[in-house]
């Protein structure tokens, strides 16, 4: 038997195929590494450095997300070093940007002073949009840090909201760069990029405009990856916290890929969509229509009851009287005309179950076949 | 689709045609983008415009708009005269090759030339590229159906994929892109006025008889029914007298609005099952308020045949009912009880009477879809349709000639007018124009026109200008863009004020009955 390639995890066996990262291995038996810029399906950056682990002969410590597993490595995970070196990561994220949350992200000690300059950056008294669901403040927690070891840095770039759906915050991103990868190499639309250096960083599309004067197409794949508050949904920002909203999974309803989507509703009304990661066809993407084309379900100009026309006009009627009035008129021609006298369009917009009791009608009821649907047209 | 998604993936050479697929299936396009960008997957595009996706091809083809048949059998003439094509899948899977070597005889690459516009040694190399792929890829959408000639173009990719031994192999087949959620699952239920569910037909005396068990009736139908196409006409001739609509606009999306809208004023009784009063419903007699797909359980059957769930999130509005239970409550009026708990009763009486969605259970499906055909619980579902040999044994090769398009431009119809959609709205926008976010984006309806033709008549970008055919003529803005080629403009059919089909041809294909959007002769003229 071939020798098989094993790697050796705080203390326990695995084997491994070549190629797999020291992640990868650990993520397939449960064992926890926290990462922030790894994406998958995209190339490793190792950019955060917050999945550092100790492997034993290297010289330093090892981002996990990046680095292929080799024969009989001894790997240490959680390690006192592993340990300080997260919490390093984490506190200079903290520092630098407007991270108001509960672990108070301002350097020195004035929260108040602090918070007064977020509220007029961002105009709401309300702590970060994304509390509650972003992976800075859960790492935070988890490490116990804040950003006061190190002195407060404050991004030069404005809140960019000129475009319907997204609202782009500077202040808070933490250039892990997602959002680049999911532009490039996930839906591959090329409009974002790094831009300018050292502490002037900004993840710009091209020539630094706004999204919407950019190549832009408003999928959303960058917002559904940033891990912070930087990229969020230009509805309901603010107004809809995580902790609030039902997901319900569901199908795409508009063109036939049928993407895998989670309906997030508040009060008996959709408040945002977002990709169901991990399952085909979709694995996480979505389109603008999928994600930003909710508003129709709940407009004002849905119907809400039968309508029945009189004098060329629509007055609303029961169920029970337009019911019995189609029943009662399809009868009649019935009658008078045959059952060829009638057709039936069923829809591609429908379910199955619906499609199949509208030919079912057409054909054991009206007894005719001419059913049909438009979606060649 | 012949093949699934995730398994496109893996294509060496990809070929789309007639599919705007950055804009239409977006999620879809990306697949494609990611093979080519990450891959190195090589990619022809062969496509009137020259859309998004044409920045990622290695070759973008560009032929007069209706002549498919001909750049296909062209591809064919290449890749037979070069000896290219897979021999031994031909032979053992096949039926008809000598038949169609003598079509394809004719069509040279430079007679291709003339007819299509694509040049010769373009056409050849495409041509060499295709063949020399281990796994081709066909990717179309309705750039290729609807024509006249539908039928024979989607038959002619059928051939060039067998030639290559493409078909039945992973990262390979003829793929249909479905415009709408629920196409698939629409045709798979029998909305189609031959066949019940599973495509099983209504001539079919052991088809009928099992349905008559089934449902517990008698006398079902025997004759094949009338498309939709054909329906419109017959209410306008008055054979027609009752139409229930559910859930459609063809008010909108109809080829020949106006011709259209009169035959729908000319029925008797007419009723429309929808979410909103849209440009049809209001010329309904009654209408029927239904719930949308966030407010139902039930499932859809995407593109590449796989059976996903739908499920309930939110109240509908009012008093909208689920559109099952609205032709339940009709049916049991006139006299045929019709009578479900909840949607996935209905599933099982699916399952019952359809053999390729026999497997097919919610409990199944409630994390991942199956692929049909699936006949039974224990069956995983298909992925890849032929994969050991066709459904019908062997692959029948059918041997096509180039026919024009219906109609063609002249002295007074001077330009061509192709249609399709964009990527921020979606067919007749009943939906997408209920979005303020979208709507600042893609408002109102445009004429695109490549800089040239532009210039030639003197309209600037965003001019108001009259677009007439011999059907009928909208007003809409100029929108000067690269991805115009000179002679022939584009406009987008969403919209309900300035309807790209008030202009279309209702001329069908002959098999299909799918009218020829693609292809039809326009002027332009300044609006006064
Ligand atoms: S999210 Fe976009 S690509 Fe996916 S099914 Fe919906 S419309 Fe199609
Ligand atoms: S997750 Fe590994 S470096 Fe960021």
């Amino acid at each position: 038997m071939a020798e098989q390639n094993m790697i050796v995890i705080n203390g326990n066996e695995f084997v491994f195929e070549p190629g797999e990262t020291i992640l990868e291995i650990a993520q397939r038996n449960n064992i926890d590494i926290p990462t922030l810029c790894h994406l998958k399906g995209a190339t490793a950056t190792g950019a955060c450095r917050i999945c550092v682990v100790e492997v034993e002969g290297a010289r330093s410590l090892v981002a996990s997300c990046a680095a292929p597993a080799a024969k009989n490595m001894v790997v240490r995970t959680g390690s006192a070093n592993v340990i300080k070196a997260r919490r390093m990561v984490l506190q200079l994220l903290l520092s630098s940007g407007n991270h108001n949350c509960a672990v108070c992200g301002s350097g020195g000690t004035n929260w108040t002073e602090f918070q007064l300059h977020v509220h007029q950056m961002d105009n709401s008294e309300e702590l970060c949009p994304v509390w509650g669901d972003c992976r800075l403040q859960e790492l935070a927690f988890r490490y116990q840090v804040t950003g006061e070891k190190f002195e407060a840095t404050q991004t030069p770039y404005p809140i960019e909201t000129a475009n319907p759906f997204i609202v782009r915050d500077f202040s808070r991103c933490i250039q892990c760069g997602r959002c680049v990868q999911a532009c490039n190499e996930i839906q591959v639309n090329q409009a974002i990029h790094f831009g300018y250096r050292g502490a002037a960083t900004k993840i710009i599309a091209a020539g630094d405009r706004p999204y919407i004067n950019s190549d832009c197409v408003f999928c959303g794949e960058c917002l559904q990856v940033c891990p912070v508050g930087a990229l969020v949904e230009k509805e309901g920002r603010y107004s809809v916290r995580p902790w609030e909203n039902k997901k319900v999974r569901t199908t795409c309803s508009y063109c036939g890929v049928g993407c895998q989507l989670y309906l997030h509703v508040k009060d008996n009304t959709v408040v945002k969509i977002s990709g169901v990661q991990d399952v085909a066809p979709n694995y996480g993407s979505l389109c603008v229509k999928g994600r930003f084309g909710y508003d129709f379900i709940h407009s004002p100009e849905r119907l809400a009851s039968p309508l029945i026309k009189e004098n060329g006009k629509f007055r609303e009627a029961s169920w029970e009287e337009a019911l019995d009035l189609v029943a009662k008129r399809f009868d009649e021609i019935k009658a008078d005309h045959g059952p060829d006298s009638f057709g039936v369009l069923t829809s591609a917009r429908v379910t199955n179950e619906e499609n199949y009791i509208a030919q079912k009608f057409a054909r054991a009821v009206l007894k005719t076949n001419n059913i049909d649907h438009c979606a060649r047209l | 689709m012949t093949n699934s998604i995730a398994d496109i993936e893996s294509a060496d050479v990809f070929l789309i045609t007639g599919s705007n697929t950055t804009e239409n299936h977006p999620v879809l396009s990306s697949t494609v983008k990611r093979a080519v960008t990450r891959r190195g997957a090589g990619l022809i595009v062969v496509d009137p415009r020259r859309i998004k996706i044409t920045q990622y091809a290695d070759k973008w083809l560009r032929q007069n708009l209706g002549t498919d048949v001909a750049w296909i059998n062209g591809l064919m003439h290449v890749i037979i005269a070069e000896n290219l094509y897979a021999k031994e899948y031909v032979e053992r899977r096949t039926v008809g090759f000598d038949e169609i070597q003598k079509t394809v005889e004719k069509f040279t690459p430079d007679y291709v030339e003339q007819i299509t516009g694509i040049p010769a040694n373009e056409l050849i190399e495409a041509a060499r590229m295709y063949a020399a792929a281990e796994r081709g890829c066909i990717l179309y959408c309705m750039g290729i159906t609807q024509h006249t000639t539908g039928t024979d173009n989607v038959k002619s990719l059928a051939n060039l994929a067998m030639l290559c031994g493409n078909l039945g192999i992973e990262g390979g087949g003829v793929n249909p892109l479905r415009g709408q959620n629920n196409v698939q699952g629409a045709c798979d239920m029998g909305g189609l006025p031959d066949v019940y569910s599973g495509y099983q037909k209504v001539i079919d005396p052991a088809a009928r008889e099992k349905m008559e068990t089934a449902w517990n009736v008698s006398d079902l139908p025997d004759k094949p029914g009338l498309k939709v196409t054909q329906m419109i006409p017959a209410a306008h001739d008055g054979n027609l007298k009752a139409l229930y609509i559910i859930g459609e606009n063809p008010l909108v999306s109809d080829p020949d609005l106006n011709h259209c809208e009169k035959s729908l004023k000319n029925l008797e009784f007419f009723v429309v099952q929808d979410i909103f009063l849209t440009e049809t419903a209001q010329l309904a007699d009654v209408v029927l308020p239904s719930a949308c797909y966030a407010e139902k359980d039930g499932t859809f059957t995407n593109t590449e045949r796989r059976v996903q769930r739908v499920r309930k999130a939110v109240e509908p509005p009012g008093q909208a009912w689920n559109d099952w239970k609205i032709i339940c409550e009709i049916g049991t009026r006139m006299g045929y009880p019709m009578s479900y708990e909840n949607s996935r009763q209905i599933g099982e009486e699916i399952s019952q009477v359809t053999p390729s969605y026999a497997g097919i259970r919610y409990d199944r499906i409630e994390y991942d879809g199956i692929h049909w055909p699936c006949p039974t619980v224990e069956h995983p579902g298909t992925p890849i349709l032929h994969r050991e040999q066709f459904t019908s044994g062997k692959g029948v090769f059918h041997a096509i000639d180039f026919i024009e398009p219906a109609e063609a431009a002249d002295e007074d119809y001077p330009m061509y007018l192709t249609t399709g959609r964009l990527l921020y709205q979606y067919h007749t926008g009943t939906m997408t124009m209920k979005s303020d976010g979208i709507m600042e984006i893609a408002p109102e309806c445009f004429v695109e026109i490549s800089p040239q033709d532009a210039a030639k008549y003197e309209v600037k970008d965003g001019a108001l200008v009259t677009i007439a055919s011999r059907r009928g003529s909208i007003v809409a803005r100029i929108k000067i863009s690269r991805k115009a080629v000179s002679g022939t403009i584009f406009i987008p059919f969403h919209y309900a004020q300035a309807a790209a089909n008030r202009l279309t041809n209702s001329a069908l294909d002959p098999i299909s009955g799918i009218p020829e959007y693609k292809v039809c002769a326009v002027k332009l003229s300044k609006a006064a």
